[in-house]
């Protein structure tokens, strides 16, 4: 589905991310661990092809397609969809609008889908503008089931969210993985791709992941089974994965 | 004309007068419009073009949801007709014969010699409409009003006066612009309003003009105790100048007033947009706000804000997109408190829109294009409702075309 190679990314003339590989399989959900200012988020963010992330080196091959130079839309077009940590305020633009030029062929029950989210009080307000951690995520999670795209790249879900909404959020995110794929390559697995970042694992309780990568100093320590890796960091920190006790590439 | 002479010798003095800001025009220039015009019996009876053009203003020719209808042709009256007889609307001039009382309003508000365009109109003992909601009347529909330039090379004069009065509710659409063909002209509107003990207004003016239109509207609004007025302006089309500053002043305890302005410079067109409250009693409160984009012309948008007795409170919003190099936004926002116990407050900010905004709804699959399309909509949303849904098209047609030339 996504593969990454040797993906050097400079913000404002500063190298970010050193030689990346990493590769997402069709259907797998792919969990990227690593201590803060790893590099973590600029590599979603790059992945999506947001400006400010000058991609210096390497390569980005989605579905087996360059799309190391398309435009953000293009990468949207093509089954990318993200959810970043802070999104800007959108002031005049009220969700409801947002979400139903997003579900331009109407695949999506918005009214259900709001629902489920807890999201109808926020259909009329301005997208993001006063929302908390929690309405922000889950404002997300309802622009993405409407765009409904083949690979997900999740910052962080559970961050700056209650107890509560953690619940909803993770059950959501593991519906919408395991729901049918547009996109498809390989018919013998179900369900979309998602690379996901987790500081806490949280999110792990709700999602099973298949792969586990470990990121440090902007490029990839280790790569192997994303349970082990986190008991591995919730025991030791990250010293012990950096040594790639837990995993190898 | 009440107190004749001496307003006569004022204006006459007045006659070469600079205004205080804006483009100076040689009003010699202009050929005075035509006083004379044919009668519309039913705006259903004009031609598809000029229907358009009303429409564009706000102005239904089909006249269901409008409680009265008036519209003026270059310096005459060509249509005045009422639906709800609880309302007053008439052009000035038959007014002003009708109600000896009139004249305590007449020039009031705006003085003559305020410069060369209120002295023009004045001496030109310039027409227009009269409208009048009586004591406790409630209109349930707003009345509407269209000032139409319908000849090149010409100077519209315009003299409106509006009465809300005790407890009274009044809604009015003003739709100003030019016939189809008339590129070159000029136009002048002097507006004395006034909303009396507990009367709320809600005054939506849309402008639609040509390429080499100027426009000086002189505007003065006075509220008294309790009383509230909306003001909405809308200019998303290409001019080539307007100056226009409206005072609202606030004179009686608990009044409020809130301005509203949107508005799109396009290459070539100078916008000189201000809004003025004076707060002359306790209690008061205002809010100026201001949305403005350039596509290559000038906004200059100002507010000024004087509180002169205690416990008022205003707010000033001046926001200013600049879409393409080659166009200015220029926001002068002034505060004066000349009591203690005031507050005022501003927030102005100019620029482009934020890549950030754009890009996230990029990755939603929008085209940059319809992105932009949608955070400029969302920008000049304020709040104003009301507009017909054709005019609510137009809108979005054009707010489309900015986001199309904007990448």
């Amino acid at each position: 589905m996504l593969e990454i190679k040797d993906l050097t990314v400079e913000i404002g003339g500063r190298i970010i991310l050193n030689k990346v590989n990493l590769k997402v399989e069709q259907g797998s959900t792919t969990v990227l661990f690593g201590p803060n200012g790893a590099g973590k988020s600029a590599l979603l963010m790059t992945l999506m092809g947001f400006s400010g992330y000058d991609i210096v080196g390497g390569q980005i091959l989605f579905k087996g397609e360059d799309i190391t130079h398309l435009s953000v839309n293009e990468r949207a077009e093509r089954g990318l969809g993200i959810m970043t940590q802070r999104p800007p305020n959108l002031t005049g633009v009220k969700l409801k609008d947002l979400v139903q030029v997003i579900n331009n062929d109407h695949s999506l029950d918005t009214e259900a889908a709001s629902k489920k989210l807890d999201m109808e009080r926020f259909m009329d307000r301005d997208v993001n503008v006063g929302f908390s951690g929690g309405e922000i995520k889950r404002s997300e999670l309802l622009q993405l089931s409407a765009q409904n795209p083949c690979l997900y790249l999740l910052d962080e879900p559970e961050s700056g969210v209650d107890l509560v909404s953690i619940e909803k959020i993770g059950t959501t995110i593991d519906e919408m993985l395991s729901s049918r794929s547009k996109c498809s390559v390989d018919h013998r697995k179900r369900g979309n791709s998602a690379l996901i970042i987790t500081h806490t694992g949280q999110v792990l309780d709700y999602v099973e992941p298949d792969v586990g990568y470990i990121l440090c100093n902007g490029t990839v320590m280790c790569r192997g089974n994303p349970r082990e890796m986190l008991k591995e960091i919730k025991a030791q920190g990250y010293q012990e994965c950096i040594e790639c006790k837990v995993g190898h590439l | 004309m009440q107190s004749g002479t001496s307003l006569k010798e004022r204006a006459e003095k007045a006659i070469e007068k600079s205004a205080m800001y804006g483009e100076d025009y040689d009003l010699n220039e202009f050929e005075v419009a035509a006083k004379e015009v044919p009668q519309t019996e039913d705006l259903e009876d004009l031609d598809d073009e000029f229907k358009q053009t009303l429409l564009n203003v706000g102005v239904l020719t089909d006249d269901k949801e409008r409680s009265g209808s008036f519209l003026m042709v270059d310096n005459a009256v060509s249509h005045s007709s009422l639906k709800d007889p609880n309302i007053e609307l008439m052009s000035l001039h038959e007014a002003m014969e009708k109600h000896d009382w009139l004249k305590d309003y007449s020039w009031k508000l705006v003085a003559v010699d305020a410069d060369k365009y209120t002295a023009k109109s004045y001496l030109e003992n310039a027409n227009g409409y009269f409208i009048r909601a009586p004591a406790g009347q409630k209109s349930s529909m707003p009345v509407q009003t269209c000032l139409v330039m319908g000849h090149k090379d010409i100077a519209q004069t315009v003299h409106n006066i509006l009465i809300v009065e005790e407890d009274a509710k009044l809604d009015v659409i003003t739709g100003c612009t030019t016939k189809k063909g008339v590129e070159r002209a000029m136009h002048l509107g002097i507006s004395e309003i006034y909303v009396k003990k507990g009367g709320v207004l809600n005054f939506t003016m849309i402008h639609n003009w040509a390429d080499d239109v100027s426009v000086r509207p002189r505007t003065v609004i006075h509220l008294e105790e309790g009383a509230s007025f909306v003001n909405n302006y809308i200019l998303l089309k290409p001019v080539r100048s307007i100056q226009s500053y409206p005072t609202a002043i606030l004179d009686g305890e608990g009044a409020f007033a809130r301005f509203h302005t949107i508005a799109v410079a396009h290459p070539g067109s100078e916008l000189d947009l201000g809004s003025r409250v004076l707060f002359n009693a306790p209690n008061t409160k205002a809010e100026l706000i201001s949305r403005t984009i350039t596509t290559g012309g000038k906004v200059i948008a100002r507010g000024e804000m004087v509180a002169n007795k205690p416990h008022c409170k205003g707010h000033l919003e001046c926001h200013g997109l600049v879409l393409k190099d080659g166009g200015t936004q220029l926001a002068i926002p002034v505060l004066e408190a000349n009591v203690a116990d005031v507050e005022l407050t501003h927030e102005a900010a100019v620029g482009r829109i934020a890549r950030e905004q754009v890009e996230y709804l990029m990755a939603r699959g929008l085209s940059e294009e319809d992105a932009v399309g949608m955070i400029v909509r969302g920008f000049l949303d304020v709040g104003i409702t009301g507009l017909p849904e054709e005019l609510a098209k137009d809108i979005d047609d054009t707010i489309a075309q900015i986001g199309k030339e904007a990448v």
